[in-house]
């Protein structure tokens, strides 16, 4: 029993890792439809500048501040924005296909510094020893495992509350008529490619503020977890849960994370171990099959985008009567 | 400063075709000016100079006094000048009044952080920009289909819902891109009548349309374009019966 409570929070905490950076992209895709295909190089900066900053000095890496958790997650938070504004400033310009293949590449260029500047990310040895919220109570894997989830959870429905109210904000409006009209919304002033970059700095600070709080946990960062395998796992999580709608991101990331790691244990057990290496392979086109049966059952995803409108508009029903 | 619009010597090709040829055009305050030619004349090609969708390969374009020639045209609104397209452009998946609050200008929370530091004074401005936004809805008779999503609306009402969107910034003159154009004759005689209405308490109002019998009925006066090239301009009686107008019209058409 202890041992499912306990297993059952890691799995929701590590999927809850994956519903902040869905929530990132869909800042990007499903409020100003921008086509972000290197998630995981946002990701990925986020990790491994929170663990430079909070793990201690070392000598033979550089780096290391020890400092406190928080700061270490507003560090990656910051730095994803950063790197997001800097790639928007040269790109956001371009067509949506050239803005992918940049932001492709992206992710690609982070993965070879990450591989190879070994004396800052360890290079392919990642880094380890980075310090786990409530490290000091991992002795009691329920606590720990309970306080952990806890604690993410909580990241998550800050983000998620944050973009909520900004969705549903003047803000989130005009990022709503520029992706579906950009001349009529610039007939009215609103200029296109500022609030495209502020749209992608925002989603860029999320997932690198999901990819910090996912190395905490873990507790462990390596290059090989900052793939496209993870861009690809991000974007089928925010289809399946529905584009467009935050609370569809959290849902998305949960079903999909689920979907998985049980398709991941289904292989463990089915096929035999000398074969099992080749056979997770089989997890990627479970998850296309599963993205294939969603948008053939529910073309708008598990939760379809509402009908926003700003908090201040009475919605209509009472208006009506 | 007596002109609202001050456009002189503007020309833009699109490849070897010169679509606007050293086309001038002045609109006085408080003028309902009318803009007319043949299909293909360059009339919309001007109106997107003049918005600053278009950049001019020459020319000069003053609005309300301030040089506009090189500005962007998300800067046009704020200098006093709102358009509306020939094909109606609404953002389809957007309920009609959150399309007519997009229209609002200077609202503090279009920037994030206000949303979370000024959450007062958000509120206020945006309680006030809903005020407006249903007054303006009730002005063009689009009230009733307020929550609606836009994509629902007629041609017709999707003309209308530009022109609300463009009320809400308060602008002091207006480009109408063919608002009759495919619009059913009840819904025109309502068109007609606000857009006068408009003009009546002071916004000028330059005028894209076909239908003569409205330009006559609205127009203070109407500016004649041809291939590209200024050809006339006078009182739309005195346009409407001048053989050089007549032939450009029936030239075109004999084409
Ligand atoms: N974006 C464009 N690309 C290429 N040619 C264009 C474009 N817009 C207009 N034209 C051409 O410019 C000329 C003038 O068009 P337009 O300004 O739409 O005329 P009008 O509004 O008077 O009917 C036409 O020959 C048209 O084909
Ligand atoms: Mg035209």
């Amino acid at each position: 029993m202890i041992e499912l409570v306990s297993y059952g929070a890691f799995f929701l905490t590590l999927a809850l890792t994956f519903a902040i950076m869905c929530l990132g992209l869909n800042v990007q895709w499903g409020q100003t439809g921008l086509f972000n295909v290197g998630v995981a190089g946002f990701v990925g900066i986020g990790a491994y500048v929170s663990a430079l900053v909070t793990t201690p000095d070392l000598p033979e890496r550089l780096g290391g501040f020890g400092w406190p958790i928080a700061v270490g997650w507003l560090a990656a938070a910051l730095a994803g924005a950063v790197a997001a504004a800097l790639l928007g400033a040269l790109t956001i310009r371009l067509r949506a296909d050239y803005l992918a293949i940049a932001t492709f590449g992206f992710a690609v260029v982070v993965q070879l510094c990450v591989l190879n500047l070994q004396s800052v990310t360890g290079g392919p040895f990642g880094i380890s020893f980075i310090p786990r919220p409530f490290g000091a109570l991992a002795g009691d894997p329920l606590i720990f495992g309970l306080l952990n989830l806890a604690v993410v959870a909580a990241v998550t429905l800050g983000v998620y509350a944050a973009l909520e109210h900004l969705t549903r904000s003047p803000w989130g409006r005009v990022l709503r008529a520029i992706r579906e009209d950009e001349q009529a919304a610039t007939a009215l002033g609103k200029n296109a490619i500022s609030f495209r970059l502020q749209a992608f700095a925002m989603g860029g600070a999320i997932m690198g503020l999901a990819g910090a709080v996912q190395g905490h946990f873990i507790g462990y960062i390596s290059p090989e977890a900052y793939v496209p395998i993870l861009t690809f796992q991000v974007w089928a999580m925010l289809i399946v849960g529905g584009s467009g709608n935050n609370r569809g991101a959290i849902l998305g990331a949960i079903v999909v994370w689920a979907f998985w790691a049980a398709s991941g244990a289904l292989i463990a057990a089915i096929v035999p171990p000398e074969e099992q290496a080749r056979a997770s392979a089989l997890k990627i086109v479970m998850i296309g099959l599963a993205i294939c049966l969603v948008l053939l059952l529910r073309p708008r995803g598990l939760l379809g985008e509402l009908k926003t409108v700003s908090r201040h508009v009475d919605d209509g029903k009472d208006a009506k009567t | 400063m007596p002109h609202v619009i001050a456009a002189s010597g503007l020309s833009l090709s699109f490849g070897g075709v010169k679509a606007v040829d050293d086309m001038s055009i002045q609109l006085r305050r408080g003028e309902f000016l009318g803009l007319i030619g043949p299909n293909g004349a360059g009339k919309t090609t001007l109106f997107n100079m003049l918005a600053g969708t278009y950049k001019a390969d020459a020319g000069c374009i003053l609005i309300n006094g301030v040089d506009a020639s090189r500005g962007r045209a998300s800067a046009r609104i704020g200098m006093g000048l709102g358009r509306t397209f020939q094909i109606p452009r609404p953002f389809p998946h957007m309920t009609v009044i959150e399309n007519v609050l997009t229209g609002a200008q200077n609202q503090a929370a279009e920037t994030i952080l206000a949303n979370f530091l000024r959450i007062g004074k958000v509120a206020a401005q945006e309680r006030a920009a809903i005020d407006k936004a249903k007054g303006i809805l009730n002005f063009l008779k689009l009230d009733h289909l307020m929550h609606e999503p836009a994509r629902v609306l007629s041609g017709g009402q999707r003309k209308l819902l530009e022109l609300a969107r463009v009320l809400m910034a308060d602008p002091s003159v207006i480009l109408l891109d063919e608002p009759a154009a495919g619009v059913n004759p009840a819904l025109l005689g309502f068109i007609i009548d606000r857009v006068r209405d408009l003009n009546a308490r002071g916004t000028s109002i330059l005028l894209i349309e076909h239908n003569m019998d409205m330009v006559a009925r609205l127009c203070h006066r109407v500016v004649v374009m041809v291939g590209g090239r200024y050809l006339t301009e006078g009182s739309p009686q005195a346009v409407a019966a001048n053989p050089a107008v007549i032939h450009a019209y029936l030239g075109v058409a004999a084409q």
